[in-house]
């Protein structure tokens, strides 16, 4: 039983020098890995900044691949608070009932359809179809695009044995193009429609900052809610009694939430460019380096979090940064936590128990660090 | 049953009452602009942010560790600031008044 267990590469150099080293594509990277001081450096956006060339805070960096600017995740205070205010009242939309109502109706069909399956493998035909229909709320958009979207993939600029894809992301940023095309003729209720007729700093978005964000919301979303479901899924497989717990207690599932978002910390890291001279856990960094705050290490925190390498599914003071924190804190949070929410409701009303057939786990390669991010296929079978 | 009142920076004035759970929690279910608990109340999100009143603030008490590391890198922070989802409800902090941070 240690499927699910997933093994925290960072702690030896956490505890003996809060940093460590990887290499990006030729660019060194400074990984900050004490939770303190993640948050510090997050805090810091004048020294640590994000307006970089784009693609660079990215790791593995999509410099070569990207010249769009991401929004607002890309862009620094002062400037990003105005695009964070236009786009933050749509991001909440998943706390509406409405949304909700759809959301679940969608998680509880696609749930009812794989229970019959003799097996499944989970990455690929269920976390993928269930992120590309929920994305289909996320925007507002048919949800028979869901269909497109689904036969990308899982990785949007991923393909198998190569870090990035041109190719790939070529097909996304296209696909983007035309809807925004389409939505400037005429529009609709639609993400895309929305941002084109909205304002941020003082004058309309242009088509290039409604691609950023679209961009934004495909990329950031993807992987990171398929790694969620995979991995919770992976959990409750090997511990039908935390199933049986929630059952019972049903007041524990947001903390079970949040837990499992800790422990599994879906994004590993992401980078910022100093701006100047600066000093992480007493190495210095010349300016224009880079840093990535490394979330999925400050999650595991012993300083912070009492018996960090377990999942306590009732922990009740969990500060985790598996969504960022400050400024660039994630603006799919909302959408993300209430897939989970509706996803375990959904489990618990209709499955006993899950067993793991078959699976292969997924290694990111971060240089002397390797850290098992979730799996390249789960093979299940649910038992009902 | 505790009283709470919130003060949004809007200048509305909302007063609640309640007799479990945390103040968060109250805060969601009576639409308390400002308030938003995104993270459920684990304190992971810092969308609760509150100054206490200094009048009510023997009653609130000090934040725990944690919360004040969590609060140390909130750029709206005072001497009074809690984060409510760490305030539990109960007949001790009948009568506060909760300034709701920007």
């Amino acid at each position: 039983m240690n499927k699910s267990n997933f093994q925290d590469p960072f702690e030896k150099e956490r505890i003996e020098k809060g940093f460590g080293k990887m290499n990006d594509q030729g660019e060194e990277v400074t990984m900050v890995l004490g939770h303190k001081d993640v948050r510090r450096c997050a805090h810091n956006a004048k020294t640590y900044q994000s307006g970089a060339a784009p693609g660079r805070i990215v790791i593995p960096s999509e410099e070569n691949i990207r010249d769009i600017r991401q929004i607002p995740f890309e862009v620094d205070p002062p400037l990003h608070a105005d695009y964070r205010a236009v786009l933050d009242p749509w991001f909440k939309r998943p706390l509406e009932e409405e949304y909700t109502t759809k959301l679940k109706n969608q998680i509880q069909s696609l749930v009812k359809e794989v229970l019959k399956r003799e097996s499944l493998d989970i990455v690929s035909e269920f976390a993928l179809p269930l992120q590309s229909r929920a994305l289909t709320l996320l925007l507002n958009t048919p949800y028979s695009q869901a269909e497109t979207w689904i036969s990308w993939g899982t990785h949007v600029f991923r393909s198998e044995g190569t870090a990035l894809d041109a190719d790939k992301a070529n097909i996304l940023y296209d696909y983007i193009d035309k809807e925004i095309e389409r939505a400037s003729a005429a529009p609709t209720d639609d993400l895309y429609s929305v941002l084109l007729a909205s304002e941020a700093n003082g004058k309309k978005l242009t088509k290039k900052e409604v691609k950023g964000v679209i961009i934004l919301t495909f990329a950031g979303g993807r992987d990171t809610v398929i790694n969620a479901v995979t991995n919770s899924i992976s959990y409750f497989s090997e511990h039908p009694e935390s199933l049986e717990r929630l059952r019972n207690e049903p007041e524990i599932l947001n903390n079970t939430i949040e837990e499992l978002i800790r422990y599994f910390s879906p994004l590993t890291q992401m980078g910022r460019i100093t701006t100047e001279a600066s000093n992480v856990c007493e190495h210095s960094l010349k300016a224009d380096s880079k840093i990535s705050l490394c979330w999925a290490s400050a999650n595991r925190d012993a300083n912070v979090f009492e018996n960090a390498n377990e999942i306590v599914i009732d922990r009740k003071i969990n500060p985790h940064v598996a969504f960022g924190f400050g400024t660039h804190n994630c603006l799919g949070a909302t959408h993300a936590r209430q897939i989970l929410k509706i996803l375990i409701s959904t489990l618990l009303e209709e499955v006993k128990s899950i067993d793991i057939i078959d699976y292969k786990e997924n290694i990111e390669d971060l240089g002397h660090f390797k850290r098992k991010v979730g799996f390249d296929s789960l093979h299940v079978k649910f038992n009902y | 049953m505790a009283k709470i009142t919130f003060l949004t920076s809007d200048n509305e004035t909302i007063i609640t009452e309640a007799t479990t759970g945390n103040v968060m929690e109250l805060a969601v279910q009576n639409k308390v602009k400002g308030i938003d608990g995104d993270c459920g109340g684990v304190c992971s999100c810092a969308t609760c942010h509150v100054h206490v009143e200094p009048a009510s603030w023997d009653k609130v008490g000090a934040p725990s560790q944690l919360e004040s590391d969590m609060l140390e890198f909130d750029d709206n922070v005072s001497e009074f600031s809690r984060l409510c989802c760490q305030i539990d409800v109960s007949d001790a902090i009948d009568g506060i008044v909760l300034n709701v941070a920007k």
